[in-house]
């Protein structure tokens, strides 16, 4: 019987055993060596009956099929635009499924979307040495009009996306803005007023300082009812 | 001839600083200070990487620049820019950190890593290879470990862990040998050594080195979970 080296939640760096014994498998970002089953990310660790996980508390995008991502608009083609979505590579947008409309041979792709535009779109397919395909045909998908931009980490998208949307959907309701999270970090944040806005935007950005604490969504309400009873002053 | 440490132990490593997330450019970053010698390091990346040929399809690259300060040293101003020196400690650097970061889930790209000496008392490239393997890890990359590293040596005929500028200039002769080691698994991944010495004695100053390594093991690993501390 094995045992295990590693409380729930703690914080493991890369290279920290976690578990000792052929009865714990490796789940996210573990691996087994020999007995062992060993962390390769910094970020906490996870029990979850036999399975050992972490979950990484940094760390770059990396795009996965169907992941809905904010991207700006970097660069054009003939048929395509290139689409910056904070990974390496750029992802590409194909014109058959960047737009709805008949777009004729030839046209001027920047009367659909110009370079530095802002997208929501999705991730339609990756391949092995990492060429990302994009997609516009889905729902929510479109070009980002107004609003500002939150740029996270893409590791705490999760937790500010909170269990079935709850922390989101908390930030949502107190202060009257539309909110878009893509998986890659990168946050649409749109309000009647600037004041609103801004208040969505401390918030998120308090939710990535504090990704690590117990109790956040307890946290993020009390501050955000304090910000409203400030702003009525 | 004969040699005798004052102010510490044989075995005993300089004191020992270090912190994550010291460069909020950067997508990782980390501080690292033994004795007087003091290397920062900042982590850019997985980018796209130029030129083309250089790209390997299945896995990206490491590259690690050292580079020493103007003013770092005692009073000569070192002449910026690369040099024979600095080049050659960067590849060595690159090839220690290798064997411990996998880059597989970014093909064609780089990972630049910048380690810069603000300070230097001897010591320099380890202390630039404890800095970079906390940032790579701060910087969110897949490892199987962390890497420590510090020097062996022996100075007269005594041997000896971490030496600093005195000794490593000591006048009745010393060998200077900078080992890097993943602590879980005890593997080298950087032995250099320059002059001449006894099998005898390089088999202590290699065992001081590599516990010297286990204790700078917790220094970076207190420093990593210090940046994630409830408030």
């Amino acid at each position: 019987m094995g045992k295990i080296l590693v409380k729930e939640k703690q914080v493991v760096v890369p290279g920290e055993v976690l578990a000792e014994g052929m009865d714990f498998l490796p789940a996210n970002y573990a691996f087994r060596e020999g007995e062992k089953v060993v962390s390769m990310r910094l970020g906490m660790a996870q029990v979850n009956g036999r399975l050992i996980k972490i979950m990484p508390l940094t760390g770059k995008y990396i795009p996965q099929k169907e992941d809905l991502v904010i991207g700006k608009v970097v660069d054009m083609n003939y048929s395509n635009w290139r689409v910056d979505i904070g990974y390496a590579q750029e992802g590409m947008l194909n014109v058959r499924d960047g737009t709805t409309e008949f777009v004729e041979r030839g046209a001027e792709l920047s009367e659909y979307y110009d370079i530095g535009d802002y997208l929501a779109v999705k991730v339609s397919n990756v391949t092995k040495s990492k060429m990302i395909d994009l997609t516009m045909k889905g729902p929510g998908l479109r070009k980002l009009v107004g609003g500002r931009i939150v740029k996270i980490t893409p590791a705490k998208v999760p937790r500010l996306v909170g269990k079935k949307g709850s922390m989101i959907s908390m930030i949502k309701d107190k202060t009257n803005c539309q909110i878009l999270v893509g998986q890659n970090g990168c946050v649409w944040v749109s309000g009647k007023n600037p004041d609103d806005e801004f208040r969505a935007t401390q918030a998120i950005l308090l939710v990535e300082n504090m990704a690590h604490v117990p109790g956040l969504t307890d946290k993020i309400n009390a501050f955000l009812e304090k910000e409203a009873k400030g702003d009525e002053k | 001839m004969s040699y005798k440490r004052e102010d510490r132990k044989e075995s005993e490593l300089r004191p020992m600083k270090a912190k994550v997330g010291v460069v909020k450019n950067a997508v990782g970053s980390a501080m690292f200070q033994i004795g007087k010698t003091i290397a920062m390091a900042a982590v850019y990346g997985p980018r796209e990487l130029h030129p083309r040929f250089m790209q390997k399809p299945d896995t990206g690259i490491l590259r690690c620049h050292y580079n020493m300060m103007a003013f770092s040293g005692s009073g000569d101003r070192v002449r910026p820019g690369p040099s024979r020196r600095s080049k050659e400690i960067g590849l060595v650097t690159t090839k220690a950190l290798e064997p411990a970061l996998d880059l597989r889930e970014f093909p064609k790209t780089v990972v630049d890593v910048f380690i810069e000496l603000l300070q230097t008392d001897a010591g320099t490239r380890c202390a630039g290879i404890c800095a970079a393997s906390m940032a790579l890890a701060d910087a969110g990359l897949n490892m199987k470990d962390l890497v420590c590293a510090v020097s062996g040596g022996v100075v007269g005929d005594t041997p000896v862990a971490d030496l600093d500028y005195n000794e490593e200039a000591y006048e009745g002769g010393s060998v200077d040998i900078p080992v890097a080691v993943m602590p879980r698994t005890g593997k080298v991944t950087l032995l250099q050594l320059d002059g001449t010495v006894s099998k005898e004695k390089f088999k202590e100053a290699l065992k001081l080195a590599k516990e010297g390594c286990n204790q700078i093991y917790d220094v970076q690993k207190k420093a990593l979970k210090g940046k994630y501390k409830e408030e």
